[in-house]
């Protein structure tokens, strides 16, 4: 830790922490490029700067802001609110597998997806749909597992369950869906950026820019909420209101994100335990975490569209690759 | 007074724990509370710091309601040492017991010249400032009762509340906690402390609070109250109390089993 003062005033960083964050930036802002330069048709990345500032060739100006930029852009933004809703969650039941991946929440969220892709529904319906699924799971889980109390591995394996139940009537509800209904739902139901404008990117950029400041209030008073709900009382932290404040962020950024690409898995998962092994931070770490999604999510996003090309996967195929083998070697190591 | 319960119902949801307990710390005292297993100790004082909502009843801190003070305001006045805490994956010793600086911490001033200090000296006060860039995981469990209690420390409150601070120690360890505890005493502090050891309980309390089954059964200068009685009502124990030889406080001698006597001489 490394403190700045400046008269009465004094910042607390850790300098590991502010280097691992630049160097995500840095692997962002470089994957991005990639991705916005190659595909079908090269564009120089030159141009793609060019075009940046209205001075890019008419081919360019549509390859990239119209096909591709909206695609990567999305990405970021539901990675990074896939990687600050799983370091909520996990700070919350202090347990890797808290995340809203395995505790139903992003299973709720599909759920409500493929009700409104079932019944016809818009894009705007079906984001709506998978956002009041994701909140309504939430409520559900917590109910179901509350007595005196909710313990953090009740919640889980009532998740586990409840996702369960939720997976089995989303195969269900395909079958009664029409043809093509069913195409879309399936395809959504993986996890995918293929086809994402502006339009999808919006609403997360929107739910970002309100959520991230509460992220930011709360990360301190979580991380000390970590020690037991006592010790944080003890040193003057409002548990209730704080633990309330951040299951409501991260339900939000939960929902909103599987409502623009579908469920992403494991994105929430290991995201923030990547961004704590790196930083080597005790306790949750929101920035680096956000940023650790973004990076890992337009990662996986090229890797599935380039690897086996001109096959196009889904996304969330890639990152429930990714993310099994890393949950394995996570467990053996903890064995150990 | 200016820590004092009255009236207190005390539940976890339906199971009542206490119930009408009034319950006073003296201003600048030792006191001790000690009684049976799950008699409601660590209950009396989560109330008494606010962890836990009185079903009815009221607790005042310096004349209000303690309720009414902001919650950080109230951790400048009176800390807590619980239980049980949960040591986070991979912190160090110094990083811990600086989080006892919390409440003395605004958004721009997050570690002042006199953070740093207070951290110091808590940790110099309790014998862990060799470990400060070690992880708290790796310690003993002896190592980390002590940070714990320099978290507490840190903080600096006029009162300070300890819910078993020896129980993971060993007899020397347990002794120089006891005594920086009696050094915080003497310094002007106010201490509670829930204690399992009879004898320790009457050497270094100033007033001692007995109770059995949410209730106080007896409160006072140890060396008033404690009797044999009292020892055989409180824990169903029988014992002979005779003068502690190094301290002139009770000493509680429980009895020898006849029968076990019998059979090992014969
Ligand atoms: N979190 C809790 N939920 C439900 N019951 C509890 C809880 N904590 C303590 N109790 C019960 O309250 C009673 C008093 O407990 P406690 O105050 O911890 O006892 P002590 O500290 O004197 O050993 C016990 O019967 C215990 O089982
Ligand atoms: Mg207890």
């Amino acid at each position: 830790m490394t403190v700045l003062r400046l008269a009465s005033w004094s910042l607390r960083l850790s300098p590991r922490g502010l280097a691992v964050c630049l160097l995500l930036v840095a692997a962002g802002v470089a994957v991005s490029l990639v991705a916005l330069s190659t595909g079908e048709f090269t564009v120089p990345v030159p141009d793609i700067v060019g075009s940046l500032f209205g001075r890019g060739t008419p081919a360019a100006e549509l390859i990239v802001w119209k096909l591709r930029a909206p695609r990567v852009v999305t990405g970021l933004l539901v990675g990074a609110a896939f990687g600050l809703s799983g370091a909520i969650f996990q700070s919350i039941t202090r347990n890797p597998l808290g995340s809203p991946d395995f505790i139903g929440f992003t299973a709720g969220a599909a759920t409500g997806g493929i009700v409104a892709v079932v019944l016809g529904g818009s894009s705007w319906q079906i984001a709506g749909g998978s956002l009041l699924g994701c909140v309504a799971c939430a409520l559900l889980v917590y109910a179901l597992s509350f007595r005196n109390g909710v313990q953090a591995h009740r919640l889980i394996l009532v998740g586990i369950g409840v996702s369960a139940l939720l997976t089995s009537a989303d195969w269900y509800l395909l079958t009664r869906a029409n043809i093509n209904d069913a195409a879309t739902a399936g395809a959504w139901l993986t996890g995918s950026l293929g086809g994402r404008g502006w339009e999808h990117a919006l609403p997360v950029a929107c739910a970002l820019a309100l959520l991230l400041p509460v992220c930011a209030l709360v990360s301190r008073p979580l991380r000390m909420m970590e020690m037991g709900d006592d010790s944080a009382k003890a040193v003057g932290i409002r548990v209730e209101p704080v633990r309330a404040a951040a299951v409501t962020v991260g339900v939000l950024l939960c929902g909103v994100a599987t409502a623009a690409t579908g469920p992403v898995v494991f994105v929430a998962m290991a995201a923030p335990q990547l961004a704590r092994r790196l930083t080597r931070s005790p306790g949750v770490t929101m920035l680096a975490s956000a940023l650790m999604g973004a990076v890992l999510l337009v990662t996986a996003d090229l890797a599935a569209q380039r690897l086996l090309a001109p096959v196009q996967l889904p996304v969330g195929i890639m990152t429930a690759a990714i993310g099994g083998t890393y949950l394995v070697y996570m467990l053996r190591k903890e064995r150990r | 007074m200016r820590l004092q319960g009255t009236g207190l119902t005390l539940s976890y949801d339906d199971r009542v724990v206490a119930s009408g307990l009034d319950v006073a710390i003296p201003d600048g005292s030792f006191t001790v509370i000690i009684g049976p297993n799950a008699c409601g100790k660590s209950t009396t004082l989560r109330a008494l710091a606010r962890m836990l909502k009185p079903r009815a009843g009221t607790v005042h801190l310096d004349g209000s309601l303690i309720t009414s003070l902001p919650s950080k305001e109230v951790a400048r006045r009176l800390g807590l040492l619980p239980q049980s805490s949960i040591v986070p994956d991979g912190i160090t010793v110094a990083d811990l017991v600086g989080r006892g600086r919390y409440p003395h911490q605004r958004l721009m001033r997050q570690w002042s010249k006199q953070d740093e200090t207070a951290v110091g000296s808590a940790m110099e006060a309790t014998g862990v400032a060799d470990l400060a860039d070690r992880c708290v995981d790796e310690l003993s469990g002896g190592q980390r009762q002590r940070v714990w209690l320099a978290m507490a420390l840190a903080q600096e409150t006029s009162i300070l509340l300890l819910d078993e601070p020896t129980t993971f120690l060993d007899i020397a360890h347990q002794i120089e906690v006891l005594d920086l505890c009696a050094d915080l005493h003497e310094q002007g502090r106010t201490l509670v402390a829930v204690l399992h050891d009879l004898n320790q309980a009457c050497r270094y309390a100033t007033h001692l609070i007995v109770m059995r089954e949410g209730r106080i059964v007896a409160e006072g200068d140890p060396a008033e109250i404690v009797t044999a009685e009292l020892v055989r009502d409180v824990y169903d124990l029988r014992c002979e109390i005779i003068t502690d030889p190094q301290s002139g406080t009770p000493l509680i001698v429980p009895e020898v089993r006849r029968r076990a006597r019998a059979t090992a001489s014969g």
